[in-house]
């Protein structure tokens, strides 16, 4: 369908921080400076498992400049976590108390005058510890005999979490060929390149300021003032510009935190930044992930069951580990219908870095199992992978059993066109191949475990006297572009242009609370509450506008780049800033505002919309060293109604080169609980040489949730590459890659099992 | 070590700071002249975060001493735009999206302006136009918009009348 009716939606325009932000001016966390601050630092511990025996800082207090060291027993040592409804999952302190669950848990924090002497503290700090056994596995983890990691938590186990539907022992029956596997999924770093920062300034009127890299000043308000036992409204948490988040910065950090404590007992203003290999050890990373799959097929390609196991590495707290677990388990069976599903969950603590959400929320690790079983069915029963993703996956209407609703659907359509693509490319040379992979995502949770008594996503928008804009958002700009997106459909909607807007955004003071920036929500959610709040504050014009002209009440008014005017008649209007003055005139002065909010109702468990897509990897590898080169990523994408098309294009482009990292470059090994890697050097990630060239096909489609018709576009994007990577190497190769990263070495182990067992032949 | 006054010239102005020998160049524009644009974003010379200009070449900032840098010329991303007016390659990020976070952009178009000056007007190739970045990190764009925005610059459409 043709949506040209828009006048700024889907036309290209500038990021409303563009100039900003090229010209050196947008100022970070990072980069703010306060009269006389004071610098943190962190001492970390060196131990995966241990007892706290005692924390001695007489050495440190002496050194000149140094204004105070703080262990746990400064705080109030309450137990944190993001799913704060749900007690038992808060289980972290972040200065602990009692003892150190991995390498690089904060234990005390420094202020001084400088950042070398608080660097310098740290080493005068004395620390005795009494070392625990400790497990960096979760199948380990989960023995009876392993360390407990948590007092009272068998096994080790954080959260479990159960999906099923339909008769899955029934459907399994009715299968013709049944396939099994295990993979194991690796984390991965946010690797944001603004480290986790802080800076707090808590003055004596017991108010508390505090500057924070994070992706929902919402949530770090509220966790702040329920770990320093201060009223939320006493808390102002300020997101200026954020550098990266990519689902690492919505908890609590250290760097919040200890900035606060810190403040709070001098009265000062003190700045924490974690140094990159801070950042590395020690602010969490996606989920590592062991998939068992079993999945039922007839012999026509249909899907009767799948039945899968998982089991994750949740390193030593829950964090938002606990909804990648849920996600990952229902993302498992997009886009496809199954008679029967069942998935167990099971995420177990180590004593590693903890890992939480990161772009893609648990479903890149699913759809790499998923999608390269089915394409290894297919090619076991002489299938067509196209044809049977086809024939199995969503349609509009279709209902995921006690799940999901799916109201629109471009999935077919994204099959269809990279089809066309794979096979305009033709036969590829040896050692060359395309893997293909589709999947779909979440347009926002439904989930509330903050306990937000607040709407999801709420927005005001104000009409000064000439006519501007103030538009007041508390969705989260962290890069991805959300305040531009907020001012195309409030501009859409009020009918003026881009320049009349200016967007409020990160103050929990003059913002109106929203969850923030996860789970590809606030284009839909705050995009319908900024739609709302723009319909809200011109109805009122209208009305008056109604009176003004003193036209027939059948006519529909409507105001379009700047003109107020009869739907049916567009030539006979007023001018909107002549309009403007009038009203305000009428309201005896009082600016036009409007409000709006978005909260999710009667849809499902999971997401109000789902987006869709396939993808196709275009590999080579070189059978001698196992290189991979990309030649090319193509991606068929159905987001609904685009609303900025050049952020839609960076969205494809950057989630490209974020997955294609997971899938081949980006590793965390660890070593007795020791993260081998925790700088930029030893750390690959994908730099402009390695990037291959990305093509996105749009699939129209139009979402009735969403704004316009909008839905999730940039996180799912995460999700297909590394699955249509080891697609590729298999099509090429005929090896079948079950761990990621698919690295060279991993190659070259497959490519000599294979020619060991042809021999076997 | 004793402290000692360094005298640079920094987007077109003479500066005079009292450093520590070993201060980096990266602190003296960041903490000492306060020019927050330049960024850091590692310690080990990796992610080109605080890449600038020296006699027109690409530095990365913190990889080099203040010292080293007495009586030298060097620009940061805030020395791009005159009085208003942004530079070609400023406005070439613009047009393509060539940023999102912005975190590495000052380094970005820092590398892009030297790499471009350097050409003297001869066209690059694509693989060369990415060699020239090949020194920093985004995370946030996948490159295609930041190599999109150069080539445009280097295939002269953004040239005043």
């Amino acid at each position: 369908m043709s949506h040209a009716k828009y006048s700024v939606i889907n036309t290209p325009v500038h990021n409303i921080d563009g100039i900003a932000k090229v010209t050196g001016r947008a100022t970070y966390t990072f980069d703010v400076t306060l009269p006389g601050m004071l610098h943190g630092k962190i001492l970390r511990s060196p131990h995966p498992h241990a007892k706290i025996i005692n924390i001695d800082a007489t050495r440190a207090m002496e050194l000149s400049g140094v204004k105070i060291v703080v262990t746990g027993k400064d705080t109030l040592g309450i137990k944190q976590g993001i799913w704060r409804r749900y007690e038992e999952l808060c289980d972290e302190q972040v200065l602990p108390l009692e003892k150190v669950r991995y390498i690089g848990e904060p234990v005390a924090a420094v202020a001084a005058i400088t950042e070398e002497i608080a660097e310098a503290a740290l080493d005068l700090i004395d620390v005795e510890y009494e070392v625990l056994p400790a497990v960096y596995e979760p199948l380990e983890a989960i023995k009876k005999e392993a360390p407990t990691i948590h007092e009272g938590v068998e096994r080790n186990v954080n959260v479990t979490r159960h999906i099923e539907w339909g008769d899955v022992d029934e459907a399994f029956e009715e299968a013709d060929y049944i396939r099994e596997d295990w993979f194991k999924c690796s984390g991965q770093a946010h690797m944001c390149m603004e480290t986790r920062a802080a800076v707090s300034s808590f003055t004596p009127e017991g108010k508390l300021t505090c500057w924070a890299s994070t992706q929902s000043a919402y949530y770090t308000q509220g966790l702040l003032a329920g770990v320093l036992g201060l009223r939320e409204g006493d808390v102002r948490v300020l997101a200026p510009y954020v550098g990266g988040g990519f689902g690492g910065k919505f908890e609590l950090d250290a760097a919040m935190f200890c900035s606060a404590v810190m403040s709070m007992k001098l009265h000062k203003p003190v700045k924490v930044i974690f140094t990159r290999e801070e950042d590395f050890i020690a602010s969490k990373r996606r989920t590592p992930m062991f998939y068992y799959v079993r999945t039922g097929m007839k012999k026509d390609g249909t899907f009767c069951a799948r039945e899968s196991r998982m089991f994750s590495n949740g390193g030593a707290y829950t964090g938002m580990g606990a909804t990648a677990l849920y996600l990952s388990g229902f993302f498992h069976s997009f886009p496809y219908k199954w008679r029967g599903y069942r998935y167990d969950g099971y995420r177990v603590y180590t004593n590693t870095l903890p890992s939480t959400s990161m772009r893609g929320f648990g479903a890149p690790q699913a759809m790499f199992c998923s999608e390269q079983q089915i394409d290894w069915m297919c090619a076991d029963l002489g299938l067509d992978p196209f044809e049977v993703r086809r024939k199995n996956g969503h349609t509009e209407g279709y209902e995921v059993p006690g799940q999901a609703f799916i109201a629109s659907c471009g999935l077919e359509q994204c099959i269809n066109e990279i089809e066309k693509w794979v096979k305009a490319k033709g036969k590829m040379p040896p050692n060359r191949g395309i893997g293909i992979s589709s999947c779909g995502f979440m347009s926002g949770g439904i989930f509330n475990w903050f306990d937000s008594p607040y709407s999801f996503s709420s927005a005001v928008v104000t009409i000064n006297v000439d006519g501007t804009v103030e538009l007041h958002v508390g969705c989260q700009d962290i890069g991805q572009g959300s305040n531009t997106t907020m001012a195309i459909i409030a501009a859409e909607t009020l009918g003026v242009k881009m320049e009349d807007i200016k967007v409020h955004s990160g103050d929990t003071t003059h913002c109106p609370a929203d969850l923030g920036a996860w789970g590809s929500r606030q284009t839909l959610m705050a995009g319908n509450a900024v739609k709302m709040a723009c319909e809200d504050a011109k109805k009122q014009l209208l009305e008056f506008a109604y009176a003004e002209m003193g036209i027939n009440i059948v006519y529909d008014l409507d105001i379009k780049d700047r003109w107020v005017h009869i739907v049916a008649r567009p030539e006979r209007g007023l001018d909107y800033f002549e309009l403007v003055k009038k009203v305000l005139r009428a309201k005896d002065g009082q600016r036009v505002v409007g409000r709006g909010y978005y909260t999710p109702h009667r849809k499902g468990m999971i997401s109000p919309a789902y987006s869709y897509m396939m993808q196709a990897v275009d590999a080579e590898i070189d059978p001698e060293t196992g290189r991979i080169k990309i030649h090319e990523v193509m991606t068929a994408h159905d987001c609904g109604q685009p609303i900025n098309p050049l952020g839609l294009i960076g969205q494809l482009e950057g989630a490209a080169s974020m997955a294609l990292g997971y899938a081949y470059l980006e590793d965390m090994p660890f070593e007795d609980g020791k993260l081998m890697n925790p700088n930029l050097v030893d750390y690959k990630v994908i730099k402009a040489p390695e990037m291959p060239p990305t093509g996105i096909i749009e699939i129209d489609t139009y979402e009735p949730e969403g704004p316009y018709g909008a839905k999730e576009a940039g996180e799912g994007l995460t999700n297909p590459t590394a699955a249509a990577l080891g697609n590729a190497v298999y099509n090429a190769l005929g090896i079948q890659m079950k761990e990621l990263p698919i690295t060279p070495e991993r190659i070259l182990k497959a490519l000599r099992e294979k020619k060991e067992q042809e021999a076997q032949k | 070590m004793e402290k000692h006054i360094l005298r640079l010239k920094v987007n077109g102005d003479e500066y005079e700071v009292y450093i520590h020998p070993k201060t980096l160049l990266a602190e003296v524009i960041r903490d000492h002249l306060g020019l927050t644009g330049t960024k850091r974003g590692c310690d080990t010379v990796s992610c080109g975060a605080c890449t600038v200009n020296v006699e027109g070449k690409s530095v990365k900032s913190c990889s080099v001493l203040a010292i080293q840098c007495e009586g030298l010329e060097v620009t940061t991303v805030e020395g791009l735009e005159v009085n208003g007016k942004l530079s070609q390659i400023q406005r070439a990020f613009l047009d393509n999206g060539s940023y999102q976070c912005g975190f590495c952009t000052p380094g970005m178009l820092m590398s892009s302006t030297a790499f471009l000056s350097e050409l003297e007007g001869k066209k690059p190739s694509e693989e060369e136009i990415r060699e020239s970045i090949e020194g920093n990190v985004c995370r946030c764009t996948g490159y295609n918009s930041i190599v999109r925005a150069i080539d445009a610059v280097a295939q002269g459409k953004y040239k005043e009348e």
